[in-house]
């Protein structure tokens, strides 16, 4: 069954800004259960070394990875929850 | 006979220091502190007082020797009340540095009284040290397979990095026709990277081949990064820039932060087809791996092998287009400063050790990090071992654990007995991750590299594995009370 098309905004925001990994990384594998399958989170973080670990937690939690957008403070990650 | 004339440690044995709260310190050897004789008593209260002084202080300096000494005791590691039963010191950093060889130790300390004269003048204490020198450049240039005048100590393994890159690129801006052009791996060691980046700042160029998720370069990408000379660019005389030609090629034999071996002879073919030099940077794995051929430079550092620290190893080829960045140089020209003769002895010494010990230490190493590979996704949940578990080097291994700050992990191993080293961006130098990691695309924090130096025995893996679950399990209950309130 092909995946319901879901809006491009995202269903939760996390705010991890100023915060080190692995926090953000905590907050995203807390929180991506509050948002149905198919959804969108967005992971707002500062700290650089969450550009390698948003990616990497993805691939081994088989987590779609969908996106990184340049904010002026950080960078946005964009996750679909997948199961 | 008295306890003050034996071993410092001694004590400890015995129950003069064993006394727990509520036991009365009771003198084991003689009386003579009781004796009715007051001038017996001071000497005996002196000599116990000298040897409680003495033991606290081998006690402080080399703590690890002493397993059985009580917590209180002066100097001893402090160890939270939880942890005091599991407390074991185990050194499992061996890639950052081997501790010193005996055989080393033993060749450091006579070529002290020996080779320390100058070995560039000619009377006779010079010329000793100066044989000494060439003796351990033969010794050296043996177990990497080379001749002993294509070999020179540097003063680390870092400056035989700078020296070999410098030393390439200076060689071939000379002529003017050419913009140099470096290929070197993503997972290099940062003194290749940082001598690639200067010589981008002084307006070469520079391809930077990425890696696999195991850390491994694939050698067609490599191969397909080289530029090698094209003969139709002799036609195009009015060109404005001279033509970019690759110069160097740089490619390390192993991983020193996962342990994954690099496909060294695929790449030395295609380098050697197009006539470009190669840099190899053994660091990792000189003395624990035969040196790979098809090198036209390589570099080693004498602390990773068991030798001293301050004792790096440049070779450079015959017929390889190299020249010394700075033409200042002791030893044949190639490296600035005054040798470190007894240094290098050394380092011979340790690196023929560990060649010789080898095949069986690999085989016995081997059987361990297998173990740590297996058992450690099994007893940590969320944790993931990196590196190539074959084609890796057999006292490497490198993990991550989700959800744990690494520098945390490595305190608490630390403050539970174990010493091993991360790259996770909160312990290094600066606030970025490790490079290697960043470049094969894993998790970067929670990061642990064990790395086992030549003794290790199965009853350390045993306890490290043991203790691992526990204090990763602890640490991930305190995470951040935010997200787990």
């Amino acid at each position: 069954m092909p995946r319901q098309p879901t809006a491009a905004t995202p269903a939760l925001t996390i705010d991890a800004l100023g915060r080190k990994c692995p926090i953000p990384i905590i907050m995203l594998a807390a929180q991506i259960r509050d948002v149905p399958v198919g959804a969108l989170v967005a992971v707002l973080a500062d700290d650089p070394a969450a550009r390698t670990d948003v990616p990497a937690w993805c691939g081994l939690k088989s987590q779609e990875f969908v996106v990184e957008q340049t904010l002026p403070r950080g960078w946005a990650f964009v996750v679909r929850r997948c199961y | 006979m008295r306890n003050s004339t034996g071993p410092a440690g001694a004590s400890f044995g015995g129950s003069r220091y064993s006394a727990g709260p509520g036991i009365r310190r009771v003198p084991v050897f003689g009386g003579s502190r009781y004796s009715a004789d007051p001038r017996a008593r001071r000497a005996a209260t002196a000599r116990s007082r000298a040897a409680r002084r003495k033991t606290r202080l081998t006690v402080r300096l080399f703590p690890f020797f002493y397993p059985g000494a009580p917590r209180g005791a002066p100097g001893f590691r402090k160890t939270p009340g939880h942890l005091a039963s599991v407390v074991v010191v185990a050194y499992l950093d061996a890639a950052s540095t081997e501790p010193l060889h005996p055989a080393a130790r033993a060749a450091l300390l006579s070529a002290l009284d020996d080779g320390w004269a100058d070995p560039a003048r000619l009377h006779g204490d010079g010329r000793r040290a100066r044989l000494l020198l060439d003796q351990a450049r033969q010794r050296v240039a043996a177990v990497f397979g080379c001749r002993a005048d294509e070999l020179s100590f540097t003063g680390s393994g870092t400056q035989a990095v700078h020296l070999a890159v410098l030393g390439v690129v200076a060689a071939r801006r000379r002529s003017g026709r050419l913009t140099p052009h470096i290929t070197a791996s993503a997972v290099e060691h940062s003194s290749v990277l940082h001598a690639v980046g200067y010589c981008e700042r002084e307006g070469a160029g520079a391809t930077i081949v990425g890696v696999d998720g195991q850390g491994r370069v694939d050698a067609t990408e490599f191969a397909a990064a080289l530029r090698p000379a094209e003969p139709a660019a002799r036609g195009h005389a009015a060109s404005p820039q001279p033509p970019s030609r690759t110069v160097l090629a740089c490619l390390q034999s192993a991983n020193p932060e996962v342990g994954t071996i690099q496909p060294v002879n695929e790449v030395a073919g295609a380098c050697r087809s197009l006539s470009i030099p190669l840099l190899v940077d053994s660091a990792a794995s000189a003395g624990r791996m035969p040196v790979p051929a098809g090198w036209s430079l390589l570099t080693a550092s004498a602390h990773k092998w068991g030798g001293p620290a301050g004792i790096g190893v440049l070779a450079v080829r015959k017929g390889t287009r190299w020249r010394s960045p700075l033409q200042d140089g002791a030893q044949g020209g190639r490296v600035p400063g005054y040798p470190n003769v007894p240094a290098a002895l050394a380092a011979a010494s340790a690196l023929e050790a560990m060649d010789t010990e080898r095949l069986a230490r690999e085989t016995a190493l081997r059987a361990l990090t297998d173990r740590m590979r297996v058992r450690i996704p099994e007893a940590v949940p969320d944790s993931v071992v990196y590196g190539d578990p074959v084609h890796g080097l057999p006292h490497i291994v490198t993990f991550c654990c989700l959800y744990v700050n690494g520098e945390a992990l490595v305190t608490e191993l630390d403050r539970a007995g174990f010493s091993v080293s991360s790259g996770s961006a909160c312990t290094a130098d600066t606030l970025q991750p490790s490079h290697v990691l960043e470049a094969m695309g894993v998790v970067t924090h929670g990061n642990v590299r064990v790395s086992l130096p030549r003794a290790t025995t199965e009853d350390t893996i045993e306890q490290f594995l043991a203790a691992l679950p526990g204090i990763v399990a602890r640490l991930r209950g305190t995470a951040d009370p935010a997200v787990s309130a």
